[in-house]
């Protein structure tokens, strides 16, 4: 078993939940849970795929993804923050409507091959003994966005004025209205960013780490891997990379489980009995279950928590639309 | 955030009882004026796509039948999803629920858990229904013992298990109980099926050929017994107070956490039930494309019939339509996307039932 090329190609695929997962975090920040996270990024993957298809530039077709992931937000953001709609059926509806429309428009793309994002290594920092080889080298290049996306990010949130705001919307809407802040107009761009976010983590896939178009088996879940994250990431940004990165590790090494005629020393049952890959292919789910349980305890002893606001509906009396 | 617009929301109390259904009939027409436009930009002609689509559901017995064939696993999911939404317990995993009730079923055949042959139908059916019951209803009880003892987000855990639950399935049909290599179960003998018209056409002619089986008995029976649960029960009663007022209840000594208990295994014994109906009354055999997103229909399916149980019954005969029609459309994600766009122009709508709008002058509003 090749540990190098397991670890490298986890960081690959984590990249994907890695950048999905920091847009929700955006955007339950302030107080608006996004669950269309899965439908946001197949029509991410496949507004991307397209785009990097019919113009052959790769670059065109991330923008268009972004674009695409932030437009279909915003009918999540309309329904929640001025129709006050239950944001759970909301997000849920986003879903639906994301899937749809993906397959709807994507019709036609299957088995096309498209242009992908480059390939580099970073000079110097590629040539450390193991950690090189895993981290900083030959990966493309949206692998070494998610790397600066996270200390950006946490540094945004965390020390800078709009994102004191952010955290105030999300956790006391009422104080952080009499500030001045303007809790609607807050809403809609970190629900907007985190739909751009899970437009990009879409087409991650599909123009660079499993590129090509599969209608909706091309994100298969990892949309609600990537919410299930942000739970366990107890909405921080450093603990959603960790997580992404190990949900990466641990899919590849079970996948590659099923290579060996000779397992730690004994007869390897997932190569003698292929049905009981089935059981391997279990894994990222339970596991997630798992990572939400052990999330949520630790977040209950250390009494970190949901940002308060989390999921209500914030209303100035009476108000003009 | 004010948008230029001369209207004023003002939160109101009393809504007259015709507007939901009028809100939601026109969400659902709606609906589908916007998924008209977004197939003419696809390219497809939305007038042929609807026509054909009502042709295709309604034109005939035979298509109604299928259409009713299709609305059964939606009505029993539905009911499950009505009951738990009820208590705000959002229970997304009623595809999984409805796999592994259709795989306790077919174990009652494949393994088989009684004799075949001298069995009774009746007896076989019975056991089938009840096992796949059991079987949605303790797939269900892991997110709902997570949900009421710590916590844990209901709507992941319901999720990820309907992945594991999938996997599971394909373990057995790939497997063990694999038909001489292909994906399926061998197809269950007569006594496993439940009855269909079809098999009465020697006595009726007009039945030949109809799929339409005994399962949505099951679901209409199923929806009295919601019916009954919802609103002529104690029970009911309990849960609607926690769905509404989680503290008040907790204050009024109902327990919440067995209920939530109870509720989600409810729900997915009905889903279970759905998935059994499905095998026993349909394909026939366990395989691998059982189920057409029954699970998130049958979400959309509650929430448009505003949780009530005769009215889910009202629109999974609808949403059974579109999905016997959308078998022959391409692309096949139209049928997602009325669902979608339906759905999120149902919640959209709500608003006009929590809200009296109100035009206003602009003067008029500069001197409030």
């Amino acid at each position: 078993m090749n540990w190098i090329e397991i670890f490298r190609s986890g960081i690959s695929t984590g990249t994907v939940l890695l950048i999905a997962s920091i847009g929700e975090i955006l955007t339950e920040r302030a107080g608006i849970q996004n669950l269309g996270v899965e439908g946001m990024m197949l029509v991410g993957a496949m507004a991307g795929f397209k785009v990097a298809f019919t113009t052959g530039n790769v670059w065109l077709g991330l923008l268009a993804a972004i674009a695409a992931g932030g437009l279909l937000s915003l009918a999540h953001a309309l329904v929640t923050i001025h129709f006050q709609a239950d944001q759970t059926v909301s997000g849920l509806s986003l879903t639906f409507l994301g899937t749809g429309l993906a397959l709807v428009l994507g019709d036609g793309l299957t088995g096309q091959t498209g242009p992908v994002i480059p390939r580099a290594s970073i000079p110097l920092l590629s040539q450390i003994p193991y950690l090189g080889p895993v981290a900083f080298a030959d990966h493309n290049l949206l692998v070494y966005f998610g790397y600066l996306l996270v200390p950006v990010v946490t540094y945004f949130i965390n020390k800078t004025r709009p994102g004191l705001h952010l955290r105030a919307v999300g956790e006391n809407p009422a104080a952080a209205d009499t500030l001045g802040v303007n809790i609607y107009r807050t809403r809609y761009l970190y629900t907007f960013i985190g739909g751009c976010f899970a437009g990009l983590a879409g087409a991650a896939i599909s123009v660079a780490i499993a590129p090509g178009w599969y209608s909706n088996l091309t994100v298969n879940g990892q949309g609600w891997i990537a919410v299930a994250l942000v739970i366990f990431a107890h909405w921080n940004p450093w603990r959603a990379a960790m997580g992404g990165y190990l949900f990466g590790i641990l899919r590849r090494f079970t996948l590659d489980l099923q290579g060996p005629r000779i397992l730690f020393g004994l007869a390897n049952p997932f190569f003698y009995n292929t049905n009981l890959v089935f059981f391997l292919q279990m894994t990222p789910y339970i596991l997630t279950v798992i990572a939400l349980i052990w999330g949520s305890s630790a977040a209950r002893k250390k009494r970190i928590g949901a940002p308060a606001a989390l999921g209500t509906p914030y209303q100035r009396g009476e108000r003009g639309l | 955030m004010r948008i230029p617009y001369p209207v004023l929301l003002k939160r109101t109390e009393d809504t007259p009882k015709w507007l939901p259904v009028v809100t939601s009939v026109g969400a659902v027409l709606l609906a589908f004026i916007i998924s008209g436009i977004v197939l003419a930009a696809t390219g497809a002609n939305p007038f042929k796509v609807y026509s054909y689509l009502y042709k295709a559901s309604f034109g005939s017995w035979g298509a109604f039948s299928d259409v009713i064939v299709k609305a059964t696993p939606l009505l029993l999911i539905g009911l499950g999803c009505s009951l738990a939404f009820r208590m705000r317990l959002w229970n997304i995993g009623a595809e999984g629920q409805f796999f592994v009730g259709a795989f306790m079923a077919s174990a009652v055949v494949m393994v088989p858990l009684v004799n075949l042959d001298t069995t009774p139908r009746w007896a076989i059916i019975s056991l089938m229904a009840v096992l796949g019951m059991l079987g949605g209803a303790l797939f269900a009880f892991v997110p709902g013992i997570l949900k009421a003892k710590l916590n844990i987000n209901e709507i992941i855990t319901t999720l990820m298990l309907n992945y594991v639950a999938v996997l599971w399935n394909n373990y057995w049909i790939f497997g063990k109980w694999s038909e001489s290599g292909f994906q399926m179960t061998k197809t269950f003998p007569k006594s496993a099926w439940l009855p269909r018209l079809a098999d009465y056409a020697k006595q009726v002619p007009a039945f030949s050929g109809m799929t339409l089986h005994v399962g949505i008995l099951f679901g209409l029976f199923a929806a009295v017994i919601v019916y009954l649960i919802i609103y002529r029960s104690k029970w009911g009663y309990k849960i609607t107070l926690i769905g509404d007022n989680r503290r008040a209840a907790r204050y009024a000594g109902i327990n919440i956490t067995t209920n939530t208990i109870l509720v989600f295994m409810v729900s997915g014994a009905l889903a279970g039930l759905a998935g059994m109906t499905e095998v026993s009354g349909v394909v026939h055999r366990l395989q691998e494309r059982i189920s057409t997103s029954y699970g998130f229909s049958g979400v959309i399916v509650a929430w448009l019939a505003k949780l009530h149980p005769f009215a889910v019954i009202v629109v999974s005969i609808l949403f059974g339509a579109l999905l016997v029609a959308s078998r022959e459309i391409q692309p096949s994600g139209i049928s997602f996307l009325i669902q979608g766009i339906t759905l999120f122009l149902v919640i959209s709508s709500d608003v006009l039932l929590k809200y009296e709008i109100k035009w206003v002058r602009p003067a008029q509003e500069t001197a409030q």
